[in-house]
């Protein structure tokens, strides 16, 4: 039996999912659907985007109108959508080497403007896809196949980046943490300016063979265990602190949004008439 | 007789001009000399149409948001030069695939690499063609003065329009900087082409092809469709498909909208080729000065005319082919090392003997030159 959420949100027909058995991108697509639900959003006004990814191709198992782009440059795409009709809601769903690494720039950029696109970035620290190379986000010492000998990379801790880089709303969590995620995306799709909702993901093909974390159920389990509210974590005791990772809301404030702004300018110049 | 503005303008601005009378409301685009005039008119003028213009972080993100722009419904143009041509190359083939209309102007400039950045140059015809991978057809353009590059920009958004296609207008360096008298038709003189749109309620199958129709209709997003784009290889549906005879019966479509309309997408332009015994061909900025040496060889009793092709691809093979068995030789010049020489040759075969007359230090191609080298050939 399906459920009324899928029966509503989901593209049946496209469905069995390409996805491996174990993966929590089902687990996070759903609670976005969950997220636009509880919202009452109108399912003909939202446009979802992504680069190219496992996570990436989430869009095309949803019923909205949806855009699966090139590799990394999904946020550019979103930009165009979003500038040319501000009226729509706009959501990307991406990969952590989709979104910060070939699309690194375009993620800091569409930030930067505080455009109101959310971003919800299915973070499971490898390449999915193409087989389990390290990412932006492989913590160091992980194998990858492109790191055999553990990864001497530092990772990008990509809420913050998005913070530091003008979001107006950033928070991280987990696909384990399923109530927690569906508030922090409909905050973030709530906020008008541009969000970033990190959430921890696992890949249990690539990722967990090759670092020995077991099935994804046990994958699970870590991010339950090892991720820790911040404010919690501040008041933990130092021997504790270890080996745990933040989530939380790490940015909510309110600053004017790029395409208010563009129409501000239209305004000005033509008192009020635009194309849209 | 309609009534025409004269106005005197650089090639640059009259693309502008023109974009804006077709329709154009979003340009995306990142600076690059010999083309940002064009980002920076845009900026000054679309917001006063209620038009939207971004200045984005890259030329790859140029192009991607122009895509945007016109999934969203809006009649879209990038700009860029050499480098930023390069960029765009993998989302010319995404919006070949997903059949999105759009305008990119390449005002050429020389390369390889930053190469030389304020000398015209043509050495961008190869890659117009073939710049992204995979196969697929494609429509580029190229003007010989400012004039055309109004007329051009209008034709490339309607057959952007007309045939769902990512269409390139190649000017380069000389006319996209050279200011020259022009007249502007009324806009109601003017014929502009718009998508086909479904109708409300219709039963809508993105990438289906109607009966009578030259492409699937296209809806804008939020426009109550609810479809999918993507640039996998897709069925009617607009859904991946993995299908070898889908892929198939889809690759051959998109070539054959725009290689079937050859004589809708084709023009060119001939001088004194009535009575020619040696033609030669050449394009953009480079036919004026041939143009102008045809004068002086005709004076000296030599029957020599030009073929220009203005929509360089797809090729004017019918014509080009015809040129071919009227002469006994052709020469092609050209700002490059030689590259439309090899689909005239492609051409022609054995019907005429073709030289090449061509450079690509940043210097324009002088009519003396062009002159010597007829006398030194034909
Ligand atoms: C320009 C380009 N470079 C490389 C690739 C190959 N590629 C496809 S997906 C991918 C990485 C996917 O990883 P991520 O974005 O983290 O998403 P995931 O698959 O893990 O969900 C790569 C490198 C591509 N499709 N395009
Ligand atoms: S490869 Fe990894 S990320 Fe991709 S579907 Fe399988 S488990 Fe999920």
């Amino acid at each position: 039996m399906t459920s009324e959420i899928v029966q509503k949100y989901f593209r049946i027909e496209n469905l069995p999912h390409i996805w491996c058995p174990g993966c929590s991108n089902g687990v996070v697509t759903r609670a976005l659907t969950v997220a636009i639900d509880e919202l009452g959003l109108d399912q003909d006004n939202i446009v979802v985007v992504s680069g190219i990814g496992c996570s990436s191709r989430a869009p095309g198992y949803l019923d909205f109108n949806t855009l699966h782009t090139t590799h990394g440059r999904g946020l550019a795409f979103a930009t165009g959508i979003k500038l040319a009709n501000p009226k729509l809601d706009v959501i990307l769903i991406a990969g952590d080497g989709d979104v910060s690494a070939i699309g690194g720039n375009h993620l800091i950029h569409a930030a930067r403007r505080n455009i109101d696109i959310t971003t919800i970035v299915f973070n499971n620290n490898i390449y999915g896809m193409t087989g389990g190379q390290y990412s932006p986000t492989t913590p160091t010492d992980a194998k990858g196949t492109t790191a055999p000998h553990g990864n001497i990379d530092k990772p990008f801790d990509i809420a913050q980046l998005a913070t530091a880089a003008g979001a107006t709303y950033a928070s991280r969590t987990t696909a384990y943490h399923v109530n927690q995620m569906v508030k922090y995306f409909k905050d973030a799709i709530t906020n008008k300016g541009f969000s970033m909702v990190e959430v921890a993901s696992i890949c249990p093909t690539y990722y967990g063979r090759k670092n020995k974390s077991g099935s994804g159920v046990q994958m699970m389990q870590t991010l339950k265990n090892d991720f820790i509210d911040r404010m919690a974590y501040d008041k933990l005791p130092e021997e504790k602190k270890a080996g745990k990772h933040l989530m939380g809301v790490f940015k909510n404030i309110t600053l004017p949004e790029y395409t208010a702004e563009y129409q501000r300018v239209i305004e000005a110049l033509q008192g009020g008439e635009s194309n849209e | 007789m309609s009534k025409k503005t004269v106005k005197l303008m650089q090639g640059n601005e009259a693309c502008v001009e023109a974009a804006l009378m077709a329709g154009m409301k979003f340009f995306a685009g990142y600076p690059i000399t010999p083309s940002t005039e064009l980002a920076e008119i845009s900026s000054e003028k679309l917001p006063r149409v209620g038009g939207k213009f971004i200045q984005m972080e890259d030329e790859i993100a140029g192009i991607a948001a122009a895509i945007g722009g016109s999934i969203a419904g809006l009649k879209s143009m990038t700009a860029t030069s050499g480098p930023g041509f390069s960029l765009k190359q993998e989302n010319i083939g995404y919006a070949a695939i997903a059949e999105i209309p759009l305008v990119i102007v390449n005002v050429m400039r020389g390369g390889p690499s930053t190469g030389l950045p304020t000398s015209p140059a043509q050495g961008d015809v190869m890659q117009a063609k073939w710049g992204t991978h995979g196969d697929h057809a494609i429509i580029a353009l190229s003007p010989q003065s400012v004039m055309e590059t109004f007329d051009i920009t209008i034709k490339a958004f309607n057959l952007a329009e007309k045939y769902r296609t990512p269409v390139i207008v190649l000017t380069d360096e000389v006319v996209g900087h050279m200011r020259e008298k022009i007249e502007i038709p009324e806009p109601g003189d003017i014929e502009i082409v718009n998508r086909t749109v479904p109708g409300p309620g219709e039963d809508y199958l993105p990438y289906r092809l109607e009966a009578g129709d030259i492409v699937p209709k296209m809806a804008p997003f939020g426009a109550g469709y609810r479809y999918h784009i993507t640039g996998l290889f897709h069925d009617e549906t607009g859904f991946p498909s993995n299908s070898t005879e889908n892929a198939d019966i889809m690759l051959k479509r998109m070539i054959s909208k725009i290689e079937d309309n050859r004589d809708d997408i084709v023009m060119f332009d001939e001088f004194m080729m009535e009575d020619a015994e040696y033609a030669i061909i050449s394009y953009g900025s480079t036919a004026r000065t041939v143009r102008n040496a045809i004068k002086t060889l005709r004076e000296q009793g030599m029957k020599v005319g030009l073929f220009r092709p203005i929509t360089i691809w797809p090729s004017a093979e019918k014509e080009i082919r015809e040129v071919g068995r009227k002469v006994k030789k052709i020469i092609v010049a050209e700002m490059n090392m030689g590259q439309y020489v090899q689909e005239v040759e492609r051409i022609v075969k054995s019907d005429a003997e073709v030289f090449h007359l061509g450079r690509a230090n940043g210097e324009v191609l002088m009519p003396s030159e062009v002159v010597q080298k007829a006398k030194e050939v034909f």
